[in-house]
């Protein structure tokens, strides 16, 4: 290689001094399958959950119209799910995310029901609370450095109690007001439920074009047409598959769209931004971010008070949902939510995962109730099969480290 | 104290330290320290267990500020109260652990806390400007002559001389005047080893002043200019690597008896004559 350092070959040239592509042993299948085709064993359990009670309902799961009813069923499993990965990210857990959405939910069905306050400024107050509660989670966590376990085992407890206070005696508070009502359960418009989609679509392709080119011009390394076509072409297929599946039955449901759409932003944040770098970065090895100069205190704080948020949402529209707000936490929706992200792909051990795959996640648990349901199964056997399944996924997530640690080590 | 002999250049050096010393409630873990680093030089910072090495090494790092003593980088005296101090002043240390995040990749971890953000937006929501980051990672790993499969691999996918380089690489894009290496060879095998130790000599001919910590003297032997032998939180000894054998090294940082077979035209030599 040249001695001397100072005239400087074009980047292309740098590029191929640098990144040797044969120095990379080709990856077997086992490897694909832990890394960038992790979705696959997940979707292959999806298909066969969908085809075991397609067989055992008489036909009945997959109708357009069971299907749009567990879109509505994972909605708000999907949203609290979400939160809960972003605190898996940083190698944390949040118990109370069930226990703050039920009591968003509550605060804005009193302040709607019983204190006459009006719908949008309940559901705002009730997501504040939410951003509240994982405020106090974080400066607990974050700044006095209490394991997150304990903080919000304590405040999942702390906050049944004030369940049942707020309600004033009452086991549940029947939500009338239509607004509240039509927040999860109304169907957007063809042209806002259509039309939206496939700009968000045409947007995406446009910007993998423009970065493309970008990169070819800088000189880095780029995609062959064949893997740009199978992105995009895959990306297409699976957006315009699930329009047509939508639009089959009564259109776009909101709560699925509000999933989507939170999903989008949460990604957007977690990969385009230098927000997103520090919160893998946290989860990877916080003492390496902080020497990197990162502010880990904040990002705690920012990511408990985020995943809250997102759980008042969730919360809110499960409300919104079951016509009523109960002061009884729903004793698996912690669970599915944690095992929605976690079969999705989100490790335990934080810095891995992609939020998209909550959507696989929430797509299994929700399949396994909604189908049990079908059969009329009671809530012994799903909560049996449901723990079952998260035990299951988290066993997956923690022997798959070990195999890449092990991986690592023989190298 | 003697005129050190600078292979590279020549001139005020990069960095000096003068009659550094630090205690730790009542042990003395260094005492009256002093040594020079220049640009282009490469130091070996050696000695027992408990001599001081780390010791050192925090202090000029700023993790455990000397309590007495100068530090003078490039003329000037500065004073270097904690690691942020120190990095913006472009004193960077690689320490054992190398502090890299296994889950992101290359690109990533180089600019790590420093990110390329296109300029448009409020700060921490603004885009990375992956692009950027990309070209810049390309351009320093190739001038540190590092071969990876793609920048974008995970670190964790790295061997560890990669992961070294990764490390080292890092120091450099934050235009670093003075780096140290805390036992970069440590738990690496031959061929990386070797890696590691051309990594050091491209350091060094990129005008850096670099300080490793080492207990091999094997490899101290290749690839550094100058060994600075430390015992009981003294230094006892520099010596030239051209006109020094490994044994004489040995005898200083153990303290044996090796004065009689020295040549005398050694430099800057104070072999084990300086017991309290």
């Amino acid at each position: 290689m040249s001695e001397t350092i100072s005239p400087k070959p074009p980047v292309e040239q740098q590029q191929q001094m640098v990144e040797i592509p044969t120095a990379r042993t080709r990856p077997t299948l086992s490897q694909l399958l832990r890394q960038d085709l992790g979705f696959l064993p997940v979707m292959f359990t999806l298909i066969v959950i969908a085809i075991y009670f397609q067989a055992t309902t008489g036909g009945l799961f997959l109708t357009p119209r069971n299907i749009s009813n567990l879109i509505l069923q994972i909605g708000e499993i999907g949203i609290i799910g979400l939160g809960a990965a972003l605190v898996l990210l940083l190698g944390e857990i949040d118990l109370s995310l069930a226990a703050v959405a039920t009591m968003s939910a509550v605060a804005m069905g009193v302040l709607s029901e019983r204190m006459g306050v009006g719908p949008w400024e309940a559901v705002l107050i009730g997501i504040l609370i939410g951003a509240g509660a994982g405020l106090i989670n974080g400066v607990f966590i974050a700044i006095l450095r209490i394991p997150s376990f304990i903080v919000t085992l304590a405040a999942s407890i702390g906050y049944s109690g004030l369940l049942l206070f707020s309600l004033a005696g009452d086991s549940s508070l029947v939500i009338h007001d239509p607004t509240l009502i039509s927040l999860s359960g109304t169907y957007l418009s063809n042209l806002v439920g259509t039309g939206i989609p496939i700009v968000v679509i045409l947007l995406y392709i446009a910007s993998v074009l423009i970065n493309e080119v970008r990169r070819r011009r800088a000189g880095l390394r780029t995609k062959s047409v064949g893997a740009l076509a199978i992105q995009i072409g895959l990306v297409v297929l699976l957006g315009g598959g699930v329009l047509v599946l939508f639009n089959s039955y009564l259109g776009v449901p909101s709560a699925a769209a509000l999933l989507i759409l939170f999903i989008l932003l949460v990604w957007l944040l977690l990969v385009k931004t230098g927000f997103g770098r520090h919160v893998y970065a946290v989860g990877g090895n916080i003492e390496a971010a902080r020497r990197a100069g990162i502010n880990v205190v904040g990002i705690r704080l920012a990511v408990f008070t985020m995943a809250s948020t997102l759980a008042a949402i969730g919360g809110i529209l499960a409300a919104s949902r079951g016509l009523s707000v109960s002061s009884q936490i729903d004793p698996t929706l912690l669970l599915n939510a944690i095992a929605s992200a976690v079969i999705g792909g989100v490790s335990l051990f934080g810095g891995q995962g992609s939020v998209w795959s909550i959507i696989l996640g929430a797509l299994i648990i929700g399949s396994l109730e909604n189908g049990l349901d079908l059969r009329s199964q009671g809530t012994d056997v799903k909560q049996m099969i449901e723990g079952a399944v998260l035990l299951l996924a988290v066993t997956v997530d923690a022997l798959t480290r070990r195999a890449q640690a092990r991986s690592r080590s023989g190298r | 104290m003697a005129e050190q002999v600078a292979p590279v250049t020549n001139g005020t050096p990069r960095l000096q330290l003068r009659g550094i010393s630090k205690t730790y409630g009542a042990v003395r873990a260094l005492t009256d320290v002093s040594f020079d680093v220049h640009a282009g030089e490469v130091v070996g910072l050696v000695g027992d267990n408990g001599a001081g090495k780390s010791t050192l090494i925090k202090a000029i790092a700023g993790v455990g500020p000397a309590d007495e003593g100068q530090f003078i980088l490039e003329g000037e005296t500065i004073n270097i109260t904690s690691p942020t101090v120190a990095s913006k002043l472009g004193i960077e240390t690689v320490y054992q652990d190398l502090a890299l995040c296994d889950n992101l990749d290359i690109v990533s971890n180089l600019f790590l806390g420093h990110e390329e953000h296109s300029t448009w937006i409020p700060r921490l929501l603004r885009p990375l400007n992956e692009i950027k980051m990309e070209k810049r990672t390309i351009e320093v790993l190739r001038t540190l002559d590092v071969k990876v499969p793609s920048v974008r691999t995970p670190v964790s996918s790295l061997s560890g001389g990669q992961r070294q380089s990764i490390a080292v690489a890092k120091t450099i894009l934050r235009n670093a005047k003075v780096v140290m290496l805390d036992e970069p060879t440590a738990a690496l095998g031959v061929a990386q080893t070797k890696q590691v130790l051309n990594l050091i000599r491209r350091l060094r001919d990129q005008g850096l002043a670099v300080i490793v910590i080492s207990h091999n003297l094997a490899d101290v032997f290749e690839v550094v200019d100058t060994v600075v032998v430390l015992r009981l939180g003294r230094k006892v000894g520099t010596f030239d690597v051209k006109s020094t054998t490994p044994e004489q090294v040995i005898a200083s940082i153990t303290g044996a008896e090796f004065k009689a077979d020295v040549p005398m035209d050694m430099n800057g030599v104070d072999l084990g004559g300086s017991n309290k």
